[in-house]
């Protein structure tokens, strides 16, 4: 039954994620300017030259064959060479990877560490001082930009205090340590978490507030539980359900708020690449980090549909 | 006017007094709104007024603190910052309301289609807009700017197109109860013509969380135009936009010496989301306390 489900899952995976290449595809070859132009502006470059570096890119073919050329290269693990650097962009991708998914998990860990008792806590005593604590910085962090929130922090922690590292993920000193990169992961954690913060007490709060008014939950109350046991033993259980399930519409948006995050602490992830490749134009890096971010978030969806398959037995396998 | 007329108009009058008081009750929607309005009134009667010019340098003031000439200081090039906020919000406020309308007329014919002739239209268009949806779309916004060429226009745009699968799935859902509803059965059985069932009772249906929704997306299209600005990738100087004025803060110079170059544009932007979020708020509670979003 539970591989049935899985298969199932799998199968409309597949349809989006070439959707997501297609559109990818759409998108760069609409790009005025190709990786030519930089060529055709070196005098040195004759027009043989340049005739053979065409071929050689594939440009001189049409774009629907170029797109199957790309995806059948793709599939098979080569997602080509940067037009910048002339390293294998699969290689440039996966250096990057790794710092990206510590920030991101980690800003995802802290963001939930706070959001969710704060929302439990909003929903247990509405009106409350939590409540309006909850409430009040919901509306805060979701009105701040994560570039500002990084100024500021950069401004107090860096120009006035010193006290932590202003950017990147270990010192230049060539010594890596455990330490040293966990005060470089500081700032940037927090900044990022503090965008969905926001989303996540709301959410908590309203799951919450929803899960308290369901009949089981006048029932244990009325039975004579204590308010904390009925709320921490009953509800919460079934608050953190949609929770889980909006973890994978989260991701997304983590990614989204990871790349101006990288980029204002010059954090070594697959972000700030995708500024430089974009002020390069090296559209084979572009492209090849758009669809491993598709296929990231497409398997974080995957993984937190099963976890919401495990969680709640009212989700049949069908 | 006949007596059932004149009841209707009595039900309609009651009811707006009705929204207008849980409106108002909402004290931070109606201070958000406010601030909303004297933004705007800011924003269009300043520039004449005091005679602002973003672009001009002084050549004298280059990175100036505020002064008496200046208000709030000058930037690097020695343009004058109070001009460049006011006609930076004027950017901000555009690009938020331009890109959500073209989300909206995007999105809702979109989702109308889908929801009310089903098939493939809807697997079509859902599937696409589940497509939208699961990718970052501050990555493709990025990447598209890029291509099209950053400015003002292509980054209204851009937003704008990459909003509509939140209007149009909005719309999905509420078309799908609406259209089997017994109104819409009753005019399909007097032979009412598709179109017509979508204007008359569909339309008015799906009015309300459209409205709250467009407020809170303007809110979301505001921070994504000033996080591309911020990045270089939105609106281009010498065109002041609160993101854009801010870039010059990612040298720790700026950053530490002239907090007077990236401080106001910031609370700015925070006030101008944070009012337009408690507006959508107080909309929300008055029109349909029972909605969530």
């Amino acid at each position: 039954m539970k591989t049935k489900y899985i298969l199932k899952r799998l199968l409309i995976a597949i349809p989006t994620f070439f959707g997501i290449t297609i559109l990818a595809y759409i998108i760069s070859s609409m790009a005025p300017g190709s990786p030519l132009d930089m060529l055709l502006a070196d005098p040195r470059m004759t027009a043989e030259e340049i005739a053979r570096r065409e071929v050689a890119l594939g440009l001189d073919k049409p774009v629907i064959v170029q797109y199957f050329t790309w995806l059948s290269q793709f599939l098979q693990g080569n997602l080509g060479f940067s037009y910048r650097t002339g390293r294998q962009v699969f290689t440039m991708i996966s250096e990057r990877l790794g710092p990206t998914l510590l920030l991101t998990c980690s800003s995802m860990v802290l963001s939930l560490l706070v959001a969710v008792p704060l929302g439990v806590l909003a929903a247990k005593k509405p009106y409350s001082v939590w409540d309006y604590t909850a409430s009040g910085l919901s509306f805060f962090t979701a009105a701040t930009p994560n570039f500002f929130v990084g100024l500021i922090f950069i401004y107090l922690f860096v120009v006035q205090l010193n006290i932590l590292p202003m950017g990147g993920m270990y010192d230049t000193t060539g010594v890596r340590t455990y330490a040293m990169l966990a005060r470089h992961m500081i700032m940037p954690t927090v900044v990022l978490s503090f965008q969905q913060m926001g989303s996540w007490i709301r959410f908590t709060r309203s799951s919450m507030l929803e899960v308290l008014s369901e009949d089981y939950i006048r029932t244990a109350k009325s039975k004579g539980l204590r308010w904390n046991k009925v709320v921490y033993r009953h509800g919460l259980r079934n608050a953190l359900i949609p929770v889980v399930t909006e973890i994978g519409m989260s991701i997304p948006t983590l990614v989204g708020g990871a790349v101006v995050t990288e980029q204002i602490f010059n954090w070594p992830g697959i972000g700030s690449l995708m500024v430089q490749s974009i002020n390069a134009r090296d559209y084979p890096v572009i492209m090849g980090i758009t669809v491993m971010v598709a296929a990231v978030v497409l398997i974080g969806n995957l993984v937190v549909d099963l976890a919401y398959g495990l969680l709640d037995p009212r989700i049949s396998y069908k | 006017m006949n007596k059932q007329a004149r009841a209707n108009g009595g039900i309609k009058a009651t009811y707006f007094r009705n929204v207008l008081e849980r409106f108002t009750a909402h004290k931070l929607a109606v201070a958000g709104l406010i601030i909303l309005l004297v933004e705007i009134v800011l924003v269009l009667v300043l520039p004449p007024l005091l005679h602002l010019d973003p672009y001009t340098s002084d050549p004298v003031a280059f990175g100036a603190p505020p002064s008496a000439e200046h208000v709030l200081g000058t930037d690097d090039v020695g343009r004058d910052l109070l001009a460049r906020l006011v006609y930076g919000g004027r950017v901000s406020l555009l690009v938020g309301l331009f890109s959500t309308f073209i989300s909206l007329i995007l999105g809702v014919p979109l989702g109308l289609i889908a929801g009310f002739y089903r098939k493939l239209p809807e697997i079509i268009i859902m599937r696409v807009a589940d497509i939208f949806m699961s990718f970052p779309a501050m990555i493709l916004v990025l990447v598209l700017v890029a291509v099209v060429g950053p400015s003002v226009w292509s980054v209204t745009l851009v937003i704008g197109v990459m909003g509509w699968p939140q209007f149009a799935r909005l719309i999905y859902g509420n078309v799908l109860s609406v259209r089997e509803k017994e109104y819409v059965e009753s005019a399909r059985a007097i032979g009412t013509k598709n179109l017509d069932i979508i204007i008359k009772y569909v339309l008015p249906n799906t009015f309300t969380p459209v409205l709250i929704a467009m407020t809170f997306r303007t809110a979301q299209a505001i921070i994504m135009e000033s996080s591309l600005s911020f990045l270089g990738m939105g609106v281009q100087p010498p065109q002041a936009s609160w993101g854009n004025m801010m870039y010059d803060a990612q040298s720790i110079t700026v950053l530490s010496t002239r907090p007077w170059m990236w401080v106001p544009p910031g609370i700015c932007l925070i006030l101008t989301v944070l009012s337009i979020n408690f507006f959508g708020d107080g909309v929300r509670d008055a029109l349909d306390p029972k909605m969530k979003i």
